[in-house]
């Protein structure tokens, strides 16, 4: 098999409940490697809870339960033996509002590899960090200002610095809750950009509600609806051709 | 699709988009019914008449290009409606190619009755004239009716026009070598034939667009293909 067509993650039979209510049922999908696959779908449809069971952010809520099987990699993440914290660091996470550290930008981007033990002395952190905001497309901005506090940029660098923060440990796999939602639109060009740059190097799998930004940015598409995966395929054939009336009317508009 | 958008203004803009292709389409067959009866009862008058209103045709491909251009703008539609706006830009650029084609039929007539008539040429043309105007009827059901089989039919009846202008072609070339005087009228009757048969072959892409409309993907299987007259000869030997 190719190398582009390796299956990254593999969730098998997903189910998810919050106490009583369900909020996913029997969800089975497979995420190409080096490939950007788009969750979308109305508010409430399980979207966000099935890329928070990916790197088991879902644990937080104690009333969460999930069953099925996920694989990264082809490794169980709900096995017991799973290190969650080394799986944060192999799956991360952007989320939709940019949520830096009261740090300077420097030690936003460091942190991660600190508390993971990742460098051996200064220079090599100091190289690592460069290279993870030049990844971010952020370098260029504040290269003169690394000791100032990140919290002090604009929301769309902001959001870039949380990117170059997760991309620092070296992840395999960078979920993102939607990323350009609190964005302008100019903020919003740059981090689609930086999404088809890093999927070289990187699985992202984003969930948005804007159509038009799953169209531009991924190569597959899933459509979620009540819980239920409904429809998963080539973006191009979901966008122009879905096969699911409920497909068809939730992406052009329509009262379903 | 039954269900209406959300936005309501996206449903009136559709809604007037698709009257204006409608009133194209329709005004496109009368206009080839016109120009086809101009030419069998030699009426320069209703010729003259196709000619004008060639002007409205131009004035609706303007105005639904405009209004898709916008709607695209706006409302970024996908699905269907995608493939809605976009099948109608193409099939109104080809209603307008038609019209152009039915506009030069009409002003060929007004030399043509200048000239004796080449009945045999002239009936021959009636026929294939009478098969595109119902292929452009057929086809318009076929987007009213989103009948996919309707469709593809009209699609494959564009080999019998191929095939009429062929004999076209043959006959009126016979025709020129026996008579050097019977020319003029010829080269303007072959003309003729020309126009009607590419005013098939839009039709034909027109029924591939509605195909496209209800479906998603264009017909697979090839058309068959009969119009030979680009590489057709007849030597004066060849009959005696």
């Amino acid at each position: 098999m190719d190398k582009q067509d390796k299956i990254q993650v593999s969730a098998k039979n997903v189910n998810v409940f919050y106490g009583d209510k369900q909020a996913l049922q029997d969800i089975t999908l497979d995420v190409k490697r080096n490939k950007v696959t788009s969750f979308i779908g109305p508010s409430g449809c399980g979207k966000t809870t099935f890329l928070k069971c990916i790197n088991r952010m879902n644990d937080l809520i104690d009333i969460c339960r999930v069953e099925g099987e996920i694989l990264v990699d082809g490794q169980d993440i709900y096995d017991k033996s799973v290190d969650v914290v080394a799986l944060r660091a192999h799956v991360g996470m952007v989320f939709q509002k940019p949520n830096p550290f009261p740090k300077s930008i420097f030690e936003n981007v460091a942190y991660g590899m600190k508390i993971h033990n990742m460098t051996t002395s200064k220079t090599e952190l100091a190289d690592r960090v460069e290279e993870s905001l030049k990844s971010a497309a952020l370098w260029d901005e504040v290269k003169d200002r690394l000791n100032e506090p990140g919290t002090g940029l604009s929301g769309g660098q902001q959001q870039r610095l949380c990117i170059a923060r997760t991309i620092a440990v070296q992840p395999e796999v960078i979920l993102m809750d939607e990323p350009a939602s609190a964005l302008d639109p100019i903020a919003t060009a740059k981090i689609e950009e930086l999404i088809y740059e890093l999927k070289q190097n990187f699985t992202i799998i984003i969930v948005t509600h804007s159509m038009q930004q799953a169209a531009r940015v991924s190569q597959q598409t899933a459509f979620f609806h009540l819980g239920n995966l409904v429809e998963f395929g080539k973006t191009t054939d979901i966008f122009t051709n879905p096969r699911d009336e409920r497909t068809q009317n939730y992406i052009t508009g329509r009262i379903g | 699709m039954a269900n209406t958008h959300i936005v309501h203004a996206f449903d009136k803009d559709l809604a007037k988009i698709e009257g204006l292709l409608l009133e194209m389409v329709g005004l496109v067959e009368s206009q080839i019914i016109d120009a086809i009866t101009a030419l069998s009862t030699r009426d320069t008058t209703l010729a003259e008449e196709v000619r004008k209103k060639d002007k409205r045709i131009d004035v609706l491909e303007h105005k639904i290009n405009e209004k898709t251009v916008r709607l695209l703008a706006l409302r970024q539609p996908m699905a269907d409606d995608l493939r809605m706006i976009i099948a109608i830009m193409k099939v109104s650029s080809s209603l307008e190619r038609i019209g152009d084609y039915v506009k030069n039929i009409a002003k060929r007539v007004t030399v043509l009755v200048q000239a004796p008539t080449i009945e045999s040429s002239e009936k021959n043309l009636k026929r294939m004239g009478d098969i595109v105007q119902q292929m452009v009827h057929d086809v318009l059901n076929s987007f009213l009716k989103r009948d996919i089989e309707l469709a593809d039919q009209v699609r494959h009846r564009d080999e019998d026009v191929d095939l009429m202008n062929n004999t076209m072609f043959r006959e009126l070339l016979t025709y020129m070598m026996e008579d050097p005087r019977s020319i003029t009228a010829c080269m303007h009757l072959l003309f003729i034939a020309k126009n009607i048969e590419r005013a098939g072959d839009h039709t034909t892409s027109i029924a591939e667009q509605v195909h496209y409309l209800i479906s998603g993907s264009l017909p697979e299987d090839k058309r068959n293909k009969s119009d030979v007259t680009s590489t057709m000869s007849v030597m004066p030997d060849s009959d005696g």
